[in-house]
């Protein structure tokens, strides 16, 4: 099968580099009076003379995403289901050579951390764990979900990269969506920061959303972890993997996401900073060139900016997160995968919403829908 | 002067203005848009609403005497999942009006051609008014209307686009030829565009996004209501035929009466 490798072959990360750094002021004008957009104006879109438009970016930006998605912020939570992990990866509290006590949640303790997330009022549900096969696999999954199923109606997944049957099984299941960052499209950099286990195949990670793909999920998230390498062109290769996949998979739903790099337990420094007005031009580029992609904003982001960026561009919000097994209730002070930056619980993000003037939807799904 | 009473279904309605309720930004201004509107049928995404509480928080903004629920299917991507969602609507909301809308396509929301005739065909057997979300497509209406379709409604543009009567020619086609109310979907973005939708003789508009994110959405949706009246007014008044050409100054058959 054909899969976005002979794309992303075709493409040259140094190459790629210099375009978006060569960008002239006049580029950026040219692609900021179309209507329609490529990848090309996106690229241009992202280089650092675009910053200088970003005002008008961002206008742009509000009215393309209330036009689609109207003045809406759709609300989820993540359940963090196991910090075991056989990866090492230098840059994650979960990284297997974090000698801490790790831990995966039983039967009765999902039912505990589902209740108490469904008392706050979420229904939209993203299940996250690390990578450990033996034990935390796709049995662990159906078993978990079939748990939570009724709770829910939208259930997503972020955990290690599966085969085709599996995401088909998590489909029939009732699983909506599928998350799975490439981390960066920098392949030596990738071998860098991903020195042991499973994930250090840069490839079988690559290929992973054209097996989500084929397998049928309704929705397919992507993203690059911001701060691995340079944010301009990883974020154009991430582009282009969307570009991809919205192509051939014509039916699936697609969203981006933008994890900067927090700090966690024994974790190294980002090598890249990228400050809050770099992030602002990125999701404006995303929205200028992508209309329908749905974008994610999530707790590793500060107050302050999760206040403003509401009307720029952002499709839905996490809230009053934990990123540990149990954090909700049933173990707080296991090892987390980050440490969040908002910590406001997810009544008061409803209401920052309300009062930006938006609605803060809480079901946008439904079960009869498969 | 008062506009013809609009027949559809088992209904007869005075407002030939349907109203969306997605993209509002609180259902409190969901809700004062809507009675800004006139609108007596508003649809509803059976997605968005919690059918398992009583006290739904879309659903409790629109109980008023002179509304009726359009619940619609979107998400569905095919005949057997929109079926499937209409007989759960039809139980939630105890209402059989349907607004069919299966799109494959999450990016445009194209809706199938296919899967919707194959569902509107099966909907109509188990007693639904089906009102299907369609392309402009005129020979599509008609294998509707075979189908037992209560209404047609063609889209004007794309989906959330603003764009207007970009179809226009194809609507005009569709108007001439049918025999079931025809309702124009999608696109329209100012209420020119809905007036003109009513001038050309189409039965009804649907209006969500126009309304939902204007600056001031209760003001543009009395625009809406004034636009659609006066439309149909127009429609009913037989607009006089515009002059393509300007009488000539030397004709060419003068010589006839010579």
């Amino acid at each position: 099968m054909k899969t976005f490798k002979s794309v992303f072959e075709n493409y040259d990360w140094d190459t790629i580099q210099s375009k978006i750094y060569k960008t002239t002021s006049q580029d950026v004008e040219r692609a900021l009076a179309k209507t329609k957009r490529n990848l090309d104006d996106f690229l241009v879109l992202i280089s650092p003379i675009a910053q200088n438009y970003l005002e008008q970016m961002a206008q742009q930006c509000h009215e393309i995403t209330k036009k689609r998605f109207g003045k809406t912020i759709q609300m989820y939570v993540p359940l963090y289901l196991s910090n075991e992990c056989q990866n090492i990866c230098t840059y994650c509290g979960f990284s297997l050579d974090n000698k801490i006590k790790r831990k995966t949640l039983l039967d009765s303790e999902i039912k505990i951390e589902t209740e108490a997330l469904k008392d706050l009022g979420f229904d939209h549900v993203l299940l996250v764990t690390g990578e450990a096969n033996y034990t935390v696999n796709i049995n662990y999954f159906l078993n978990a979900i079939a748990l939570i199923r009724e709770q829910f109606s939208i259930i997503s997944v972020e955990v290690q990269p599966l085969s085709t049957e599996d995401y088909e099984r998590l489909h029939e299941a009732g699983v909506y969506s599928v998350l799975v960052y490439q981390e960066t499209y920098h392949q030596e950099v990738y071998k860098k920061y991903h020195t042991k286990g499973k994930k250090s195949n840069f490839d079988y990670r690559l290929e992973t959303p054209d097996r989500i793909g084929t397998a049928g999920i309704h929705k397919i998230g992507l993203g690059v972890l911001l701060g691995l390498e340079d944010w301009r062109t990883d974020s154009f290769f991430n582009a282009l993997h969307l570009d991809y996949l919205q192509k051939k998979y014509w039916q699936t739903k697609y969203s981006v996401s933008f994890p900067r790099l927090r700090p966690a337990e024994g974790i190294i420094e980002p090598n890249f900073i990228m400050d809050d007005k770099d992030l602002t031009q990125l999701i404006c580029a995303y929205r200028l060139w992508n209309e329908d992609l749905e974008i994610s904003i999530s707790t590793r982001e500060n107050e302050k900016f999760r206040n403003n960026i509401i009307p720029i561009g952002v499709t839905s919000m996490s809230a009053g997160s934990k990123t540990n097994p149990g954090g909700y209730v049933v173990d707080p002070q296991s090892l987390e995968q980050f440490e969040i930056s908002d910590e406001r619980s997810a009544k008061e993000i409803a209401q920052i919403i309300t009062d930006s003037g938006y609605e803060p939807v809480w079901k946008d799904w439904d079960k009869c829908y498969g | 002067m008062q506009t013809s009473l609009f027949k559809i279904g088992d209904k007869t309605l005075t407002s030939r203005l349907f109203l969306g309720t997605g993209k509002f930004g609180s259902n409190l201004e969901m809700e004062d848009s809507i009675l800004a509107s006139g609108s007596e049928l508003v649809t509803v995404a059976l997605k968005r609403i919690d059918l398992e509480t009583e006290t739904d928080a879309i659903l409790s903004h629109l109980q008023h005497p002179n509304i009726h629920l359009l619940p619609n299917t979107s998400g569905a991507r095919n005949a057997k999942e929109a079926i499937f969602a209409a007989q759960l609507a039809r139980e939630a909301l105890e209402t059989n009006w349907l607004k069919l809308e299966i799109h494959p396509d999450p990016k445009y929301l194209m809706p199938d051609p296919i899967e919707t005739l194959k569902a509107t065909e099966e909907l109509a057997k188990l007693g639904f008014f089906v009102l299907p979300y369609i392309h402009a497509d005129p020979v599509l209406c008609k294998h509707l209307e075979n189908a037992g379709t209560t209404a047609v409604m063609p889209l004007g543009s794309p989906i959330g686009s603003n764009k207007g009567l970009k179809t226009i020619d194809f609507l005009e086609i569709i108007i001439e030829q049918s025999n079931v109310p025809v309702i124009i979907d999608a696109g329209i973005g100012s209420p020119s565009d809905a007036a003109k939708a009513m001038e050309i003789g189409a039965d009804a508009v649907l209006v969500n996004t126009a309304i939902a994110v204007a600056g001031n959405p209760k003001l543009m949706a009395d625009a809406f209501k004034e636009a659609v009246i006066a439309g149909r007014k127009a429609f009913e008044a037989k607009i006089a035929t515009q002059q393509n050409y300007a009488v000539a100054s030397s004709p060419l058959t003068s010589f006839l009466y010579e």
